[in-house]
C-alpha cells in the first residue's frame, strides 16, 4: 500500500486540492458549464440525496448539496412524546446503526434525571452498540465497494459477503430484542430484556467468525491496484477543515484528529475495556477505509471484554414500566454524546419536569459530515464523488432526522 | 490549558459573559449578548482552542424569545463550551458565525428553517430540511404540530 501513495501523490492537477473551495477556476477550454443533478434517485447515494453538480468538462467545479427528502421533524415529534416512548422512534435518525441512536436519547435523559443505570445494562449497552458498529460498517464497507463496482470487477463480491456476515449479527439482535432492524432495546435507567440462554455462546461463534473474514476484505481490496487507485489521495480533508466543519467519527479520526468519545469521554464503563483508537493522517478515502477497518477488529476486541467480564444483576433501575408516562425527569438540560458508527450522536435534551422533553435537539453524525462534501468535491472527476460519498457513509435518515 | 484557566480567561475578556457554576464532567456554559456572539466565538476559537465545532441550535422560551445554542470542544485538552445567547422576546436575527466556523453553515440554514432565525452575514441563507415554499417555521412553540399544509394533508 505504501508504494501506492507514493504513485498518487506525485499526479498533477486539482485533485491534490485540500481546502475545497466552493467553485475553481480551471483553464477550461469548453464552451459552457454544465448543470448535472446526481440524485435524489442515485443508487450511489445510500437513501435520498441530490447533488446539483456545476461540471467542466468532466471536473466538478460546484456542488449544491439537497437534503430533507427524509425530513421527518423528530425534533418536533418527541415534544410530544413521553421518555418512555421516543427512544423506540429514535432509532429511526440512524436506522442502519439504530442502537447507538437510542443511546443517545436515553443516556439524556439519565444525566438530567441522575438515573444509575445497573453495571450489567452498562455492559449489555456496551456490547449491543458494539456490535451495532460492526454491522454498520459492514453495510457501508459492501456498499462503498459495490459503489466504486468496475474497479472491483464486479462489485457485488464484497458486497455480498458483508451482507453475509452483516446477517449473523442480525440473527443475534433478533433473538435478543425480535427486531432486526429497529430495536427500541434501551430505555431510561437501564435496557429492555436480558439474554436469552445461549446467546452468549453464539455471540462469541460470531464475533471470531467475523474476525477471520475481516482480514479476506483486506487481501482482497488492498491487493487490488484499481481499488487502491479509486481511494488513495481522493477526497482529502485537511486537519483544520474537519474540525472546522464539524466532521467525527472515522471521517476525523482519518484527517489525524485523535478524538473518539469513548476514549475522551468515557460513558457505560467504556473505562473498563482496552481498546485503541485508529488515527490515520492522509485524510483521503483510503484513510478513512483504513480507520474502519481497524475499527472492526477493536470493536470485536470490546464484544469479548465485555463477554468475559459481564456481571450478574438487574437490567434496569426502573423495572415494570406500567404507563408510558411513568418517567418523569425534572428540570435540567444536558447535551450528551456518544459514539456512533458515524461519529458523534449527541442529544441536546431540555426537561421541563413533565413527562415530555421541553426541546430535542438531534446532532447527527451523518449532517455535519455531509456538510464536508461541498468542500471537498470541487476539483474532482464525477467519478470520484462517488467513491467520496461513499466513504463519508451518510445515512439520511439521520441527516434529514 | 484547563477547564480551571478557559473560565478564568472568559470572565477576564468579556465581562457581559455570565458563566455557570462548574458541573463535574461538564463543559462550560457561557451567555453572552447577541452583539457579543460573533467576537465570543472568535475568541473560543482562537484563545480557548476550541475549534471542533459540534452543533449550533435554537430554543424558543415562548414570551422570553429565542435563544441560540452553540456547543465547541477543544478536543486536545477536553474542554467542552456550550454558549448561549438570548436574543430577546420578538427579536429573530442573530449574527452569523459562519465566517468563523464553516461547520455553522448548514446548521444556521437548519435554525432558520426551523425557527425563522435570520442570521446576518450567513453567505446563503435558505431553508434546507423543508421546500422553499413551505409556510411557517415548525420547531416554534407557536406552530401547532397538526398544522395543515396543502397539499400533503
Amino acid at each position: 500500500m505504501s508504494t501506492a501513495a507514493t504513485t498518487h501523490a506525485d499526479r498533477e492537477g486539482p485533485r491534490r486540492t485540500e481546502e475545497g473551495p466552493r467553485r475553481i477556476d480551471l483553464d477550461y477550454a469548453g464552451s459552457e458549464r454544465l448543470t448535472m443533478n446526481m440524485g435524489p434517485q442515485h443508487p450511489s447515494a445510500h437513501g435520498v440525496f441530490r447533488a446539483i453538480l456545476t461540471l467542466e468538462g468532466e471536473q466538478v467545479v460546484g456542488v449544491d448539496a439537497v437534503i430533507g427528502y427524509l425530513h421527518r421533524c423528530h425534533e418536533k415529534l418527541s415534544e410530544t412524546l413521553t421518555y418512555a416512548q421516543y427512544p423506540s422512534i429514535a432509532s429511526k435518525t440512524d436506522y442502519v446503526a439504530a442502537m447507538t441512536s437510542e443511546f443517545a436519547y436515553v443516556r439524556a435523559a439519565e444525566q438530567i434525571g441522575k438515573i444509575d443505570v445497573p453495571k450489567r445494562a452498562q455492559y449489555l449497552r456496551v456490547i449491543t452498540s458494539e456490535l451495532q458498529r460492526v454491522a454498520s460498517h459492514l453495510l457501508w464497507l459492501g456498499t462503498w465497494c459495490l459503489d466504486l463496482g468496475g474497479a472491483l470487477g464486479g462489485g457485488a463480491t464484497i458486497f455480498l459477503y458483508c451482507i453475509r456476515e452483516r446477517e449473523l449479527i442480525l440473527d443475534l439482535f433478533e433473538s435478543l430484542v425480535g427486531a432486526r432492524l429497529l430495536y427500541g432495546f434501551f430505555q431510561v435507567g437501564g435496557v429492555r430484556y436480558d439474554l436469552p440462554p445461549g446467546w452468549v455462546a453464539t455471540c462469541r461463534e460470531t464475533v471470531d467468525l467475523i474476525d477471520t473474514r475481516i482480514s479476506e476484505y483486506e487481501h482482497m481490496l488492498e491487493d487490488n491496484p484499481f481499488f487502491m487507485a479509486r481511494v488513495q489521495g481522493v477526497g482529502v480533508i485537511s486537519r483544520e477543515l474537519a474540525e472546522d466543519v464539524g466532521i467525527s467519527g472515522p471521517l476525523l479520526r482519518g484527517s489525524g484528529v485523535n478524538h473518539d468519545l469513548r476514549r475522551s469521554d468515557p460513558y457505560s464503563s467504556y473505562e473498563d475495556f482496552q481498546f485503541t483508537v485508529p488515527v490515520e493522517t492522509a485524510g483521503d478515502c483510503f484513510a478513512r477505509y483504513r480507520v474502519r477497518m481497524v475499527e472492526f477488529r477493536e470493536s470485536l476486541k470490546i464484544v469479548r471484554q465485555a463477554l468475559d467480564g459481564l456481571p450478574e444483576g438487574p437490567i434496569s433501575s426502573r423495572p415494570g414500566l406500567k404507563s408510558v408516562a411513568q418517567t418523569r425527569i425534572p428540570k435540567g438540560e444536558a447535551y450528551v454524546r456518544v459514539e456512533g458508527a458515524r461519529g458523534e450522536v449527541g442529544c441536546y435534551l431540555i426537561a421541563d419536569g413533565s413527562a415530555k422533553p421541553y426541546r430535542m435537539k438531534w446532532r447527527g453524525a451523518s449532517f455535519s459530515n455531509l456538510a464536508i462534501l461541498p468542500h471537498i468535491i470541487p476539483g474532482h472527476k464525477v467519478a470520484d464523488v462517488v467513491a467520496i460519498m461513499g466513504s463519508v457513509d451518510p445515512v439520511f435518515g439521520e441527516v434529514d432526522r | 490549558m484547563t477547564l480551571d484557566q478557559a473560565r478564568t480567561l472568559i470572565s477576564q475578556r468579556f465581562a457581559t459573559a455570565q458563566v455557570e457554576p462548574a458541573v463535574a464532567g461538564g463543559p462550560i456554559v457561557a451567555t453572552v449578548p447577541p452583539d457579543q456572539w460573533t467576537p465570543f466565538a472568535q475568541f473560543a476559537k482562537n484563545d480557548l482552542h476550541c475549534r471542533f465545532f459540534s452543533f449550533l441550535s435554537a430554543v424558543d422560551w415562548k414570551e422570553q424569545g429565542l435563544e441560540v445554542v452553540a456547543r465547541l470542544d477543544n478536543v486536545d485538552d477536553r474542554i467542552g463550551l456550550m454558549m448561549k445567547t438570548k436574543l430577546g422576546p420578538g427579536v429573530s436575527a442573530c449574527p452569523s458565525i459562519t465566517p468563523i466556523f464553516r461547520g455553522a453553515d448548514w446548521m444556521e440554514r437548519e435554525a432558520y428553517d426551523m425557527f425563522g432565525i435570520r442570521f446576518e452575514g450567513h453567505p446563503d441563507l435558505r431553508r434546507i430540511l423543508l421546500t422553499d415554499d413551505w409556510v411557517g417555521h415548525p420547531l416554534l412553540k407557536s406552530y401547532a404540530v397538526d398544522t395543515p399544509h396543502p397539499p400533503y394533508r
